[in-house]
């Protein structure tokens, strides 16, 4: 890692249309890191407030749906004084090019953030060909 | 105070009739704070990393934080009379020179922020926890900042 920065504060980004909501309450697009070995596709993505049993990660037909939800963490005799973030569930789709191997996708949530290893499968993965000389 | 409102609601089977006005409403509060940057109960736009929420209950002061992917070891909580000071580091590991990017919206940074509280706090009495990337810190309120119950008697 080179130099560390400041870090700047940005709003969350609300999710304009990810088709009709049935259930009220705010949608969030969390920010995400998406890198590419040749055998694998991770994906990291910030999920503050998301626990294990309220996250939902869907794949099919190519694409790749992350949903998690939130509830809410004030007690009942909480007023706000602040208000500086809004509190909502986090919704985010992906279109994947490569087929991948869907008996080893890997998940592991943690501080918030949630790790996803896609593993390509065995077709897609680039073979080196050995070209002969004859 | 609307955001906390739609979400207490009980969640509908049918949309609700109201939701685009209930939204429209939303933004617009959004838009004036913004300009006029009124304290308050009122959502304002964070100016300085992390976004804070603070809430109070009878005993307490709440502040919140969310801080994904930052491990405790790597906060540091300070208060000082009125004030929380909260600074921290969030690291991005290195994930080898063999990856390519598609994404990389996430980002790697110190931070330091101090919030004024409301009233006077008792600095003895804090904690602090972190789950799942949101920190909370509950700090005691000092006696005098308490609300008090005064009974009033009647002389017979």
């Amino acid at each position: 890692m080179t130099e560390s920065k400041e870090l700047q504060a940005k709003a969350k980004h609300e999710v304009t249309t990810p088709a009709e909501q049935t259930q009220q309450g705010l949608v969030f697009t969390p920010e995400v890191d998406i890198f590419e070995t040749e055998q694998e596709i991770t994906l990291l993505t910030d999920m503050p407030g998301v626990v294990a049993d309220n996250l939902t990660i869907d794949l099919r037909d190519g694409v790749l749906t992350l949903s998690g939800d939130i509830k809410p963490w004030e007690g009942p005799e909480e007023t706000d004084v602040l208000v500086e973030f809004e509190i909502g569930k986090y919704y985010r789709q992906f279109t994947l090019s490569d087929a991948i191997d869907q008996d080893k996708i890997d998940a592991k949530l943690e501080d918030g953030v949630l790790r996803l290893t896609l593993p390509k499968a065995q077709k897609a993965v680039p073979r080196q060909i050995a070209v002969k000389v004859g | 105070m609307l955001t906390r409102n739609v979400f207490g609601l009980p969640s509908m089977g049918l949309r609700n009739p109201f939701a685009d006005l209930e939204n429209l409403t939303r933004r617009m509060d959004l838009l004036t704070n913004a300009m006029y940057g009124r304290p308050g109960t009122s959502f304002m736009m964070p100016k300085v990393f992390p976004a804070i929420n603070i809430t109070e209950d009878k005993d307490k002061y709440y502040v919140r934080a969310e801080l994904p992917g930052i491990k405790a070891e790597d906060i540091k909580l300070e208060v000082t009379g009125k004030n929380l000071a909260i600074t921290g580091e969030r690291k991005i590991q290195s994930e080898g020179k063999n990856v390519r990017y598609h994404r990389r919206e996430r980002e790697a940074g110190r931070f330091s922020r101090i919030v004024g509280l409301p009233g006077d706090v008792d600095a003895d009495s804090v904690d602090a926890k972190l789950v799942a990337g949101l920190l909370t810190v509950a700090i005691a309120k000092s006696a005098a900042a308490k609300a008090k119950q005064i009974t009033v008697k009647t002389s017979e």
